[in-house]
C-alpha cells in the first residue's frame, strides 16, 4: 500500500470553465453515465479515473460529442460551457463548433497520412487558413508548445509515421493545439507508449497547463496523482467522489475511493 | 509422496511419427499442385500468343504492325496496323472510365462514409445486381435504348458508336469500382476519422481529406480493375460501336477495338493458320501488353502508397 505524492507547486484556479449538470448518457438502451454532476476548473488539469468500464471514457467523450458520430446515443443533462454560458449538449448547438474549441487526442497516436507539416496544418487548413506564412508559425508554434518542434524542425515534409511512438502521440497533441482549442481532450494518451515517452508526455501535460483547461483520462494513478490539479473517481457511469486531487489522494472522503487509490480493488 | 517417474513411458514415444509426416506432405503437394495449375496455365496462354504471334511477324515486320493506320487483314489489299484497333479501345475505355471512375468514387465515399447502416445493407446488393447482369444485355442497352437517346441530343451520331458503347460500359463498370474502393474506404481505421472529427473536421473533409489519402493504395487497385475491365470489354462494344476498324479519336463514331476484332476473327470461316487467321494472336498479345502495363503500374502505385496506420 502506498500514498502517492500529490502535484504541487502551482496555484489552483477556481476559474469555472465548464459545468457538468446531472448528465445521463445512454448507448442505444444503455445508460453509461448516471446523474454526473462536476466542475471544470480554467487552466486546470482534471483528472478522470476508475476502474475499466466504469464510464471515464464515455464521459470525456461528451465533452466534444463524439458520440454524435454513432447513431442511437443520446444525451441528457447539461454541459455548461463558459464563457458563453451555454449548453453543448443541446441540439442547437453544432457539433463541430463544439469541438473546434474542444479538441482531443487519443489513447493509440493516430497522424494523419500526410506529412508532419501538413498534419499540424490540418485544423487550421480545414478552417479555411490558406496563407502559407500563417500555416507555417502556427505550425512552429504548436510545434514548440508540444516539445517536438527540435525534433522535427528540419524534416517538416517527412510522412508522420516515421515517428517513433511518442513522437507521434506530442504530433497528435502539437495537432490538436494548432487551433488554439480552450479545453484539451486526452483519452488514456499514454497507455499505448513505453515509460519514457509516457514521461515526455506527462512532462507536456504539466508545461501545458497553464495555457489550456486539460481533462485527461488515465488508467494509471500514480499519473493522476503527478499530472492532475482536480481529480474525479468513477465507478459503474457514476462519479463517486470530485475534489482537489491532493484531497483525493490523501484523505477521501468516500471508503470506494479511497479502496480504489490504495489499489484494493480495480 | 512418491516421486512420478519420467522414464516411465514406453520407448520411442518421441520418434517422429511417420503416418502424420506422410499425410502433411500428401496435403503440401495438393496444395502446391492447386497454386502452381493456375501460374502455369498463365504461362501456357502467354508461351501460345508469342509463339502464335512470332509466325505472323514472319509476315508482317514489327514496325508496319506499330506505324500503319489502316487494319485491312482480310482485304486483297491487306495492312496490319494495329493503331485503329488501338485506337478504338482507348477512346472507348476513355468513355468509359470518364464515367465509372467518378461516379464509382462518389458513391464509394457516400455509402462509405456518409449512408447509414440501413441504407448501405440495402443499396449494396442493387449496386452488386448490376455488376451481375450479362454484358451482351448491356450491349444492346446501348444499341437500342442509350443511342436513340443519344440521337435526340446528337442527332448526328450513327447508329454505333464508340460513345454509346463506352457509355454502358462505364456504368457496367460502376459496381466494380465503387464496391473495391468502398472496401478500401471501410478498411481505414475509426481511430483516423475519430483524429479528424476531433479537431473539427466535417464529415466530407474527412472523407477526402484523410480517408481516401489513408486508402489510396486500394483506390488505386481499384481504379487499375476498372481500367483493365473496360481495356478487355468484349461485348458491348461488338454490338454497340460496329466493327470497322477506323483510326478515329472521334467518339462519336464507329469503330472496332481488339476485343471485337478477335471475335470477329474468331467466329469467322479463316483458315487456320493463314496470316489472316494468325493476326489474333498478334492482337491477343497486345492486349495482353496493355493490361499488362496496367497490372504493374498498379503494383507500382500500390508500393508507392503502402497503408500505415
Amino acid at each position: 500500500m502506498q500514498i502517492f505524492k500529490p502535484a504541487s507547486g502551482h496555484t489552483h484556479s477556481t476559474v469555472q470553465k465548464s459545468v457538468v449538470n446531472k448528465l445521463n448518457f445512454y448507448y442505444g438502451g444503455y445508460q453509461a453515465l448516471k446523474n454526473i454532476d462536476m466542475m471544470v476548473y480554467e487552466k486546470q488539469v482534471t483528472a478522470l479515473i476508475g476502474p475499466s468500464g466504469c464510464g471515464k471514457s464515455t464521459f470525456l467523450r461528451c465533452f466534444n460529442r463524439m458520440h454524435d458520430l454513432y447513431p442511437r446515443n443520446h444525451y441528457e443533462g447539461e454541459i455548461i460551457l463558459h464563457p458563453d454560458n451555454a449548453n453543448i449538449l443541446s441540439p442547437e448547438v453544432d457539433p463541430i463548433e463544439v469541438r473546434m474549441r474542444i479538441s482531443m487526442v487519443f489513447q493509440k497516436p493516430n497522424p494523419f497520412p500526410k506529412s508532419i507539416f501538413e498534419n499540424v496544418a490540418y485544423g487550421l487548413r480545414i478552417r479555411g487558413v490558406k496563407r502559407r506564412s500563417i500555416l507555417e508559425e502556427r505550425v512552429e508554434n504548436a510545434l514548440r508548445n508540444a516539445a517536438l518542434w527540435e525534433e522535427v524542425k528540419d524534416r517538416l515534409g517527412d510522412l508522420a509515421f516515421n515517428l517513433s511512438g511518442g513522437q507521434q502521440q506530442r504530433l497528435c497533441i502539437a495537432r490538436a493545439l494548432a487551433t488554439d482549442p480552450e479545453i484539451l481532450l486526452f483519452d488514456e494518451p499514454t497507455s499505448a507508449l513505453d515509460p519514457i515517452a509516457t514521461a515526455s508526455i506527462e512532462e507536456l501535460i504539466s508545461d501545458l497547463r497553464n495555457k489550456v483547461t486539460i481533462l485527461i483520462v488515465t488508467h494509471n494513478m500514480q499519473q493522476a496523482a503527478r499530472v492532475s490539479d482536480y481529480t474525479a473517481y468513477m465507478y459503474m457511469g457514476e462519479l463517486i467522489e470530485f475534489g482537489a486531487t491532493d484531497t483525493i489522494f490523501i484523505k477521501p472522503k468516500n471508503k470506494q475511493t479511497e479502496d480504489y487509490i490504495t489499489g484494493r480493488f480495480g | 509422496m512418491p516421486i512420478p517417474n519420467n522414464t516411465d513411458h514406453s520407448p520411442g514415444s518421441l520418434r517422429r511419427s511417420y503416418k502424420r509426416y506422410l499425410k502433411e506432405r500428401v496435403i503440401e503437394l495438393l496444395l502446391f499442385l492447386a497454386a502452381f495449375l493456375s501460374v502455369f496455365i498463365t504461362f501456357a496462354i502467354i508461351y501460345l500468343l508469342i509463339s502464335e504471334s512470332l509466325v505472323f511477324f514472319e509476315h508482317v515486320s514489327v514496325w508496319d504492325f506499330l506505324t500503319d493506320t489502316q487494319w485491312t487483314p482480310l482485304f486483297d489489299d491487306a495492312h496490319y496496323g494495329i493503331l485503329p484497333l488501338v485506337s478504338g479501345t482507348a477512346i472507348s475505355s476513355l468513355v468509359a472510365l470518364v464515367i465509372a471512375l467518378p461516379f464509382g468514387t462518389i458513391i464509394a465515399i457516400y455509402l462509405s462514409e456518409f449512408a447509414p447502416f440501413t441504407v448501405r445493407e440495402i443499396a449494396k446488393p442493387f449496386l452488386e445486381l448490376l455488376g451481375g447482369i450479362p454484358t451482351v444485355v448491356y450491349g444492346y442497352f446501348a444499341l437500342l435504348f442509350v443511342t436513340p437517346l443519344l440521337q435526340t441530343i446528337l442527332p448526328d451520331l450513327p447508329g454505333f458508336s464508340l460513345l454509346s458503347a463506352g457509355l454502358v460500359m462505364g456504368i457496367m463498370i460502376i459496381p466494380y469500382v465503387s464496391s473495391m474502393t468502398e472496401d478500401a474506404m471501410r478498411s481505414v481505421p475509426m481511430h483516423l476519422r475519430e483524429g479528424s472529427y476531433a479537431i473539427g473536421a466535417t464529415r466530407f473533409q474527412t472523407a477526402i481529406k484523410v480517408v481516401m489519402p489513408a486508402s489510396l493504395s486500394g483506390i488505386a487497385a481499384a481504379y487499375i480493375l476498372g481500367i483493365s475491365r473496360a481495356v478487355g470489354e468484349t461485348m458491348v462494344v461488338a454490338i454497340a460501336a460496329g466493327m470497322q476498324p477506323n483510326l478515329v479519336w472521334n467518339p462519336m463514331e464507329p469503330a472496332a477495338t481488339i476485343t471485337t476484332y478477335i471475335v470477329q476473327v474468331s467466329l469467322g470461316d479463316l483458315p487456320h493458320g493463314s496470316v489472316g487467321y494468325q493476326t489474333i494472336f498478334a492482337a491477343g498479345l497486345t492486349l495482353l501488353l496493355l493490361t499488362l502495363v496496367f497490372n504493374i503500374l498498379g503494383h507500382l502505385l500500390r508500393k508507392r502508397y503502402r497503408e500505415v496506420y
